[in-house]
């Protein structure tokens, strides 16, 4: 087993290298930072003096070597946008990204599970095809739309929830929260359900297939003659041997939920990292780009790993398979 | 059972109204923009929305009115003492927000350090040799050559405390290589009309009255809060919902529709800046055409018979849904040095008249030329050229245009910043404020004169537009401070570059605020948004 972790965390080396290298080759094409920087009439002189200073001059391996030299140490420099540390403006944006994600993910999961496993049950059941009709639009509509949709319902005609932000927060240490007041929960409202229905709808799906699958099965037979409760078999059986796929799925869309919380991000103006690198791209923000791409890079690799070792949690064959040779 | 329902609703909706009163009294301002303030330092970037962010915080010497007309702020009167020395005295009395006095040791660090490294500023410092201290109320500018619109330019500088920058370690503006915290990138103290309570960048800016302003608040307000909503679509819906009061930027497609709402006025108005198009006249031989040996555009006949197939009243009428104000010229109205007689478009050609202009020119069968537009730096700027390829192509010219991001496009067209050779382009978009002084001058120098690096005349001459006559007035223009004959040269230079057809100035954008119905503010013509003019009923 830890051969198997270090050849991992090997190969998440030699991931994070490429993603290092292919960010740090877009970025040269994303035009011209110092445009962005400077108003249209600055004087060339300090156009000049300010590609200098930023190392723009310098020929593109020497900058790449710079640019992962520091990124190992952590280092990504200043933004070109607002001349803060990346490092710092990541910190920040992180909480509002990992609570909103957390909370999609809660509602994909939560909301998600039950409603597979219902229509796993009862499939032909008119309320299972109802839930089927609404996941299909789940998949289909793209999340800025949803996020518009709910906006328009909820916000403007409805005026229940707010329309964007994070409404009132709390802050501990470095950390700031929405959990602590009822102001902010209803923020988090309309962000996560348009983040999380797209996962809602594919764990749902994934379960649904799984539990026909497995409800087909000789030993759920066995189970019913053994004289169980529905309930024993349906979740202590039943559901329990879905899970490995279903794991699988949320570990790595949960890598993809904080990815793409961009877009939710950007509709809800949600003070996050997803929106903080939409700005940075409109400005061609390098170090910002550069440090985001790297940390997400990260995210999935470590996600991934994670979930490999949460397979041996829930496989009892693959432990022992593993062990065997 | 049903009274009693009643009652009960009728106290239900009194509450509300109560609730809603109490709130209104509050008179919170909540607005938006689709990005933030890059910076709480008011020298950190010469660009609009930033300098009119921090001038709510920050007084400048002398203030510009609605009318974008000066008046006295920190310094109550000034003047040139004779051409190559000004003065300004000060305002008495005027403490900054933490309690310490406002004197002339705090204005000339900040026109030191808005001259110094880091600061990016010091374009409004390119006249001026020194500034002294002469006592407590007042100082005294000494020039390198005669400069008549110092004040002017120093309207956009804020004036900040010396104490205060040095107690935090923020002498010199934030400079992008430092890898330290400049203090005042995120905080910001003055004198001016609003203090800032919390700053959360990217998130949300909350600012309140300051009660120790010096002058009398026409604002009601007691609190502002800021937010960037990077989605215009959300914009739009928090307007409708009333979650926020007012948003500065409002996509030309959603106009007509707040219109509709009974609960949302739109302000309309035309910008100061000019989007115009622009020709290499400068090389032998065009970059992007199927003419070889020679350069069409070098033939004014070639640029008369473009200029006047160009419908800029169809393009204000189909792409711009009626937001802009077609122009004769660089300059804008409110921008001194507009001459108003002389903004008149010539009639448009019938395409068998362009064409045998053209032909007249030696391209019977027309040409091939490359065009270089933004997509989304200007309002519907692709949109636009797209336009103008078509009304050409009816007369021959086959333009192929490349609509790219703002910095790839500026990175195509733009003068090199090294040795001012021209760029990659034949026939391009761009869009010109003087923004610094409000002045005609700005846009001879910059973008009509002969480009000259030495002298850093004609450095957004892209096209390389070129006229001797022109220079002379611009460089005389330059120094002249008698009104009437620098007007009577301004008038001159107008009609040279306008009978030449060196650009065909297009449009002023409209700058298109949206409000709730209880906001009352001022929209002024350069864009800046002053929160001293905003009022809550």
């Amino acid at each position: 087993m830890l051969a198997f972790i270090l050849r991992r965390l090997a190969q998440s080396i030699a991931v994070l290298l490429t993603v290092g290298l292919v960010s740090f080759f877009l970025f040269r094409y994303v035009g011209d930072p110092i445009n962005s920087m400077v108003g249209q009439d600055t004087p060339a002189a300090e156009r000049e003096a300010l590609k200098e200073k930023l190392g723009l001059n310098d020929p593109a391996p020497v900058q790449f070597i710079h640019f992962i030299g520091n990124a190992a140490r952590g280092r990504f420099g200043l933004s070109y946008r607002t001349s803060e540390p990346v490092n710092r403006l990541i910190l920040e944006r992180m909480p509002a990204t990992l609570e909103l994600s957390l909370c999609a993910a809660v509602f994909a999961l939560f909301v998600g599970i039950p409603m597979g496993v219902y229509t796993g049950l009862y499939p032909r059941h008119w309320s299972s095809r109802l839930f089927q009709a609404i996941s299909l639009v789940g998949v289909s509509l793209p999340t800025f739309l949803i996020g518009i949709l709910l906006i328009l319902l909820f916000a403007v005609i409805l005026h229940w929830l707010p329309s964007f932000g994070r409404g009132q927060t709390s802050t501990f240490g470095w950390w700031t929260t929405n959990f602590t007041s009822w102001k902010g929960l209803q923020a988090l409202i309309l962000p996560s359900i348009t983040l999380g229905l797209f996962q809602l709808t594919l764990i749902m799906r994934l379960v649904r297939s799984e539990m026909l699958e497995v409800m087909r099965t000789d030993y759920i037979k066995f189970a019913r003659a053994r004289g169980l409760t529905n309930r024993a078999i349906n979740f202590g059986h039943a559901l329990k041997n879905t899970l490995v796929p279903v794991i699988t799925v949320t570990g790595l869309q949960l890598g993809s939920l904080i990815a793409f919380a961009l877009v939710t991000e950007t509709v809800f103006a949600w003070p996050g990292v997803g929106q903080l690198f939409i700005q940075s791209v409109q400005f061609a923000d390098i170090p910002v780009m550069a440090a985001y791409l790297m940390l997400i890079g990260l995210l999935f690799v470590l996600i991934n790993l994670v979930v490999d070792l949460l397979y041996f949690v829930v496989d009892p064959r693959l432990r022992t398979v593993r062990t065997g040779h | 059972m049903n009274l009693s329902f009643g009652r009960g609703l009728a106290l239900a909706a009194m509450c509300a109204t109560l609730s809603v009163t109490s709130v209104a009294d509050a008179k919170t301002f909540k607005w938006a923009n689709s990005g933030d303030v890059s910076s709480m330092d008011p020298y950190a970037r010469q660009e609009t929305f930033l300098l009119t962010f921090t001038a709510n915080i920050y007084d400048p010497l002398v203030r510009r009115n609605k009318d974008l007309a000066l008046e006295p702020a920190l310094a109550v009167k000034w003047g040139q003492i004779d051409g190559m020395h000004w003065f300004f005295d000060l305002r008495p009395g005027v403490k900054f927000s933490d309690g310490t006095p406002f004197t002339a040791d705090d204005v000339i660090f900040s026109l030191g350090r808005a001259n110094g490294p880091g600061s990016n500023v010091n374009g409004n410092f390119s006249s001026v040799k020194s500034f002294k201290k002469v006592n407590d109320l007042r100082i005294e500018v000494e020039l390198l050559v005669a400069d008549p619109l110092l004040a002017d330019k120093w309207s956009s500088i804020s004036i900040m405390s010396k104490a205060w920058c040095e107690k935090n370690n923020a002498v010199q503006a934030a400079d992008m290589i430092k890898n330290e915290e400049n203090f005042a990138t995120r905080n910001a103290m003055g004198t001016g009309p609003f203090v800032v309570k919390e700053r959360r960048a990217g998130e949300k800016t909350i600012l309140v009255p300051n009660p120790t302003w010096w002058d009398k608040p026409v604002h009601n307000l007691t609190e502002v809060i800021f937010t960037p909503v990077a989605n215009a679509a959300t914009r739009i819906a928090a307007l409708k919902a009333g979650d926020i009061d007012m948003t500065y930027e409002v996509p030309p497609a959603d106009t007509e529709n707040l219109k509709k709402d009974a609960n949302i006025k739109v302000l309309e108005g035309p910008e100061t800046r000019v989007v115009y198009l622009g020709w290499d006249q400068e090389r032998d031989e065009l970059v992007e055409s199927n003419v070889k040996g020679k350069n069409p555009f070098k033939d004014k006949r070639v640029r008369e018979a473009m200029y006047r197939s160009i419908d800029v009243d169809a393009i204000k009428r189909t792409v711009m849904r009626g937001q802009s104000f077609p122009t004769a010229l660089m300059v804008a109205p409110g921008i001194n040095g507009y001459t108003k007689d002389l903004d008149v478009r010539p009639s448009l050609l019938k395409p068998e008249d362009a064409k045998k202009l053209l032909a007249d020119a030696g391209y019977p069968d027309g040409f091939e030329t490359g065009m270089d537009c933004p997509n989304d730096r200007y309002v519907n700027d692709e949109k636009v050229c797209q336009a103008v390829v078509g009304m050409l192509a009816k007369i021959g010219v086959k333009v192929n245009l490349r609509a790219q991001t703002r910095n790839l496009y500026f990175a195509k067209i733009l003068r090199s910043t090294q040795d001012g050779k021209p760029n990659q382009t034949s026939f391009y978009m761009l869009g010109w404020s003087p923004g610094q002084t409000y002045d005609v001058h700005n846009v001879f120098e910059q973008i009509i004169e002969t480009p000259d690096i030495k002298r850093k005349k004609g450095l957004y001459n892209s096209g390389g537009y070129s006229n001797k006559k022109f220079d002379e007035l611009a460089d005389k223009i330059e120094v002249e401070t008698d009104k009437a004959k620098r007007d009577a040269m301004i008038h001159e230079a107008t009609e040279i570059y306008t009978k030449d057809y060196a650009y065909i100035p297009l449009h002023q954008q409209a700058l298109v605020w949206a409000m709730r119905k209880n906001v009352d503010l001022v929209q002024p013509a350069d864009n800046t948004f002053p929160l001293r003019f905003v009022n809550v009923k």
